[in-house]
């Protein structure tokens, strides 16, 4: 059952690099959606959240639409650095964290939000620069919001399915992630190795939810 | 109970009740490779037994066996090869004397349009050049079989299992060709012929055992009168006639 730790193994550096990204982009854009007032906010609020509520598969055609090889940026790729994504386990990480992000973004704006702006303004006045106020006072802060919304946003990402198989494809030991896997498992009616898989993901994923309680927010505060 | 409560049952029932399979209901299970040519004959057969109705369902005939094993209430289950047949057959879910051929197909090798090589032989998809080649997974899919047993035929199977991208049914592999994430792929003719301003017919490939469609009425079907009228109409001139516009072959 080799196979299975391959796509465990897999499974967890797709997840991994997503919820890295997303830790990245999520927090930037979340701090500044809480920050800055401009026209049309919300309607940006609304189309960085789509993933969320929007089929795997449309989110799919998307991104076989944009990064495929005869996509906008699949064919300037292909043509200037010969990378194909479709079929990559980086394709996979793409629609990981698109999914995924809406998690990190929204967690993240909620907690930038709930940060007293007074708290910021004393530390403007002690001569603390903008990098230092938001590395020093802000992040900090909320810093308890944004783990939350990254440990969902992982989970959600260990289970993609839809938009992966769509760009990523089922090729075993390089795309073929554990929830890909069952599904082909159970397609070609070979229940021994769905068995095996469904118990493997179940254990990865109450493992996972124990390790997210034990680094709930209120644990954190707890120890703090 | 509150009305409220009532209301609420009431709107329920609503909604799900006419989700329930009708009385003239049938219930197709069929190849992806028949999709567009079930599709036409469907109308067809609904207008020479009013009150029949089809429903049509298809995927990948290794997927589709394992849900009517699992008790998916289908009537009548329409294979791309005999191999998945004889496996429903060995499960009791058909019976040998159920069964019959209703169409034959071809396998080709094709390519994207735009591509600007056209491979001649199946030993050049093994060299450089041809780095990602669609196929149909072999445990499910049965044109991935059939390319399987070509393959390693001719003894190029460990050459290009590497390269292959698995599609879950044929109508992936012909899209991923479509969209030119692949340089090669094996689909079936009539595949080939949906999309012609966008994949080239390289060339055909002789498969050892001829591609044939079996159709059967399952042991289980909940509506057998009709699902052995619907069988039975596929045998039809007007339904061979639509079979033969799509490009399949005679049984």
């Amino acid at each position: 059952m080799s196979e299975a730790w391959v796509a465990l193994a897999l499974t967890l550096k797709v997840a991994g690099w997503a919820t890295a990204i997303n830790l990245v982009l999520g927090v930037a854009v979340g701090h500044a959606m809480a920050r800055w007032r401009f026209p049309g906010r919300d309607l940006l609020d609304a189309v960085l959240t789509l993933p969320m509520v929007m089929p795997p598969t449309v989110l799919g055609y998307y991104l076989l639409v944009v990064i495929g090889s005869q996509g906008v940026i699949g064919a300037w790729l292909l043509q200037h650095f010969g990378i194909r994504l479709i079929f990559t386990w980086q394709a996979a990480v793409i629609a990981a964290t698109i999914v995924a992000f809406p998690l990190v973004f929204k967690a993240a704006r909620a907690a930038f939000e709930q940060v007293d702006p007074q708290l910021e303004d004393a530390a403007r006045t002690l001569g603390i620069g903008e990098g230092g106020v938001f590395f020093r006072v802000s992040l900090p802060l909320a810093w308890r919001g944004i783990l939350a919304g990254l440990l969902l946003s992982f989970a959600r990402a260990l289970g993609e399915f839809g938009a992966t198989l769509m760009v990523a494809g089922s090729i075993a030991g390089q795309t073929q992630t554990l929830s890909i896997a069952v599904y082909e498992a159970v397609q070609a009616g070979q229940d021994d190795t769905a068995n095996f898989l469904v118990a493997v993901t179940s254990i990865t994923c109450v493992a996972v939810l124990l390790s997210a309680g034990r680094l709930a927010p209120g644990r954190v505060a707890a120890r703090a | 109970m509150s009305t409220l409560w009532r209301h609420l049952i009431f709107l329920t029932l609503c909604a799900v009740l006419p989700l329930a399979a009708r009385a003239g209901d049938v219930v197709v299970s069929a190849a992806a490779s028949m999709t567009q040519a079930l599709r036409d004959i469907a109308p067809l057969f609904e207008t020479a037994h009013p009150g029949a109705r089809l429903r049509l369902n298809f995927g990948a005939s290794g997927a589709l066996l394992t849900q009517i094993a699992r008790g998916a209430p289908a009537d009548v289950f329409l294979s791309a090869d005999a191999e998945t047949m004889d496996q429903a057959q060995s499960r009791g879910l058909v019976l040998r004397e159920q069964r019959r051929d209703v169409a034959s197909n071809a396998l080709v090798v094709i390519v994207p349009a735009a591509s600007n090589r056209v491979p001649q032989a199946l030993a050049e998809l093994a060299g450089a050049g041809y780095e990602r080649i669609a196929i149909g997974l072999p445990a499910s899919v049965p044109v991935g079989r059939y390319t399987q047993g070509v393959l390693e035929a001719a003894n190029l199977w460990g050459a290009i299992e590497p390269k292959m991208i698995g599609a879950n049914n044929v109508r992936q592999a012909l899209d991923y060709v479509a969209r030119a994430e692949v340089d090669a792929g094996f689909v079936y003719a009539t595949d080939a012929a949906i999309l012609p301003d966008k994949v080239r017919v390289a060339f055909t490939v002789p498969t050892a055992q001829p591609i044939r469609y079996p159709v059967a009425v399952l042991v289980g079907a909940p509506n057998p009168q009709e699902a052995a009228r619907f069988v039975d109409f596929l045998f039809t001139p007007a339904a061979q006639a639509v079979l033969a516009r799509h490009g399949f072959g005679r049984p």
